[in-house]
């Protein structure tokens, strides 16, 4: 029997982004879309930005995690369009960035507050951070450098 | 609506996808070179975002092409003249100010033109632009600041920066000089008309010089010959011979 798309979506919901594990894929909003074709598994999947390393690791991941859940035939397409938006996150993917030190994304285009701290005495460092997605600021009452996840 | 021939697509999609390869492993030279390591970070960050946006060029260009060459196949095994980069993608580094100065002339360009093709009647093209289009956002955002921080820094950064400009700026024209290519791509509402996208970025660039107190150098000469293929700068050669080293000196090595 194959398995319901509602239980795939949630063995996804296990599949840890590699660069920042405490969130899924499906928290990262990256799968667009699970749906069989006969006996395979269709997983489309878009990626956050062109050049970002990680996404061949991420189809490797997902296709690994299936397979484990005894789905054999799994095909990962990559979906360009519409692309990736920062929305797309989910509100429990944005909770555990907190908690794991990253500031979430904002329309504003900068973090509401430090995420270690809370202090919203921050400035920007650069825009651009240790992975595509993400800036470097720093807290003035911590003293802390911290990563935003940028708006895109 | 016009009909445009393979050839003249997969020539329009190599023009794309060589700038975006082209300026990519001259932008990812600076890795650990770069004076602070903020900027190293973002530089590499910037060539990382292109040549992401290259695999999906080159890669539309080997199905357009049809005969089963992959991105890889299209950006490491063809010599100088099959490249169809702008020439300002191909001139060397410089100093870190000549880099970003470079990124600025071609950003503006780049973020104009990729708004524009988010529009095109080509389903493909339209979905690789709106996808590169907010990455490029980033890329003119900083490169502009950094031209306005170092053009109105210190003296000695203000010299190198006009200095850069006037080196640098006799290669814009290019970017806007259209052929039959892109009369074609025009008519068959695939690209914009070139000619038209030189306003806006007129309307983008003339302010950021203005404010890093620079100078735009008289006159409206401008080198050709490298979107065209025509002949490109000595220096992309040499840049090849690094790029493509692995691929020339290992055959199909995978790893």
């Amino acid at each position: 029997m194959k398995p319901a798309e509602a239980q795939i979506w949630d063995w996804l919901d296990a599949v840890p982004d590699p660069e920042i594990p405490v969130i899924s894929v499906v928290d990262l909003g990256i799968v667009r879309g699970v749906a069989w074709e006969g006996d395979t598994l269709e997983v489309a999947v878009t990626p956050t930005y062109s050049g970002c390393p990680a996404t061949s690791i991420i189809s490797l991941d997902i296709e690994t995690a299936l397979h484990d859940r005894g789905i054999k035939d799994v095909r990962v397409k990559t979906q360009i369009s519409p692309p990736w938006t920062t929305d797309w996150l989910s509100d429990k993917g944005r909770a555990k960035l907190i908690d794991y030190g990253i500031a979430p994304p904002r329309a504003a285009g900068g973090p509401e507050c430090c995420p270690r701290c809370k202090s919203t005495n921050v400035t920007r460092i650069s825009q651009f951070g240790s992975t595509p997605c993400k800036a470097q600021w720093r807290c003035a009452d911590c003293l802390e450098p911290f990563d935003y996840f940028k708006c895109i | 609506m016009a009909d445009v021939t393979q050839e003249q697509l997969f020539e329009f999609l190599c023009r794309m996808g060589d700038n975006t390869l082209v300026l990519g492993h001259r932008v990812s030279e600076w890795c650990g070179h770069a004076p602070v390591l903020e900027e190293d970070i973002a530089l590499a960050n910037t060539a990382l975002d292109l040549i992401g946006q290259t695999q999906m060029w080159l890669g539309l260009a080997g199905e357009v092409e049809g005969k089963g060459r992959t991105a890889d196949d299209i950006a490491m095994l063809r010599d100088v003249w099959d490249f169809r980069n702008v020439l300002l993608a191909e001139q060397p580094n410089g100093d870190f100010g000549q880099t970003m100065m470079r990124q600025f002339l071609f950003d503006a360009w780049h973020l104009a033109m990729l708004t524009a093709l988010t529009k095109s009647t080509h389903e493909q093209i339209a979905a690789i632009a709106a996808k590169a289009v907010k990455e490029v956002q980033y890329h003119v955002e900083r490169s502009g600041e950094t031209v306005i921080g170092l053009g109105d820094g210190t003296s000695e950064s203000h010299k190198r920066m006009q200095d850069a400009l006037d080196l640098l700026w006799p290669y814009v024209g290019e970017m806007f000089v259209s052929d039959a290519i892109d009369d074609a791509m025009a008519a068959a509402g695939i690209a914009p008309d070139l000619a038209d996208l030189r306003a806006q970025y007129d309307a983008h660039v003339t302010p950021v010089l203005a404010e890093a107190t620079l100078m735009i150098p008289e006159g409206g000469f401008a080198h050709k010959g490298g979107k065209t293929g025509f002949q490109h700068t000595e220096h992309l050669g040499h840049l090849l011979t690094q790029m493509q080293w692995l691929q020339r000196a290992y055959p199909g090595a995978t790893w």
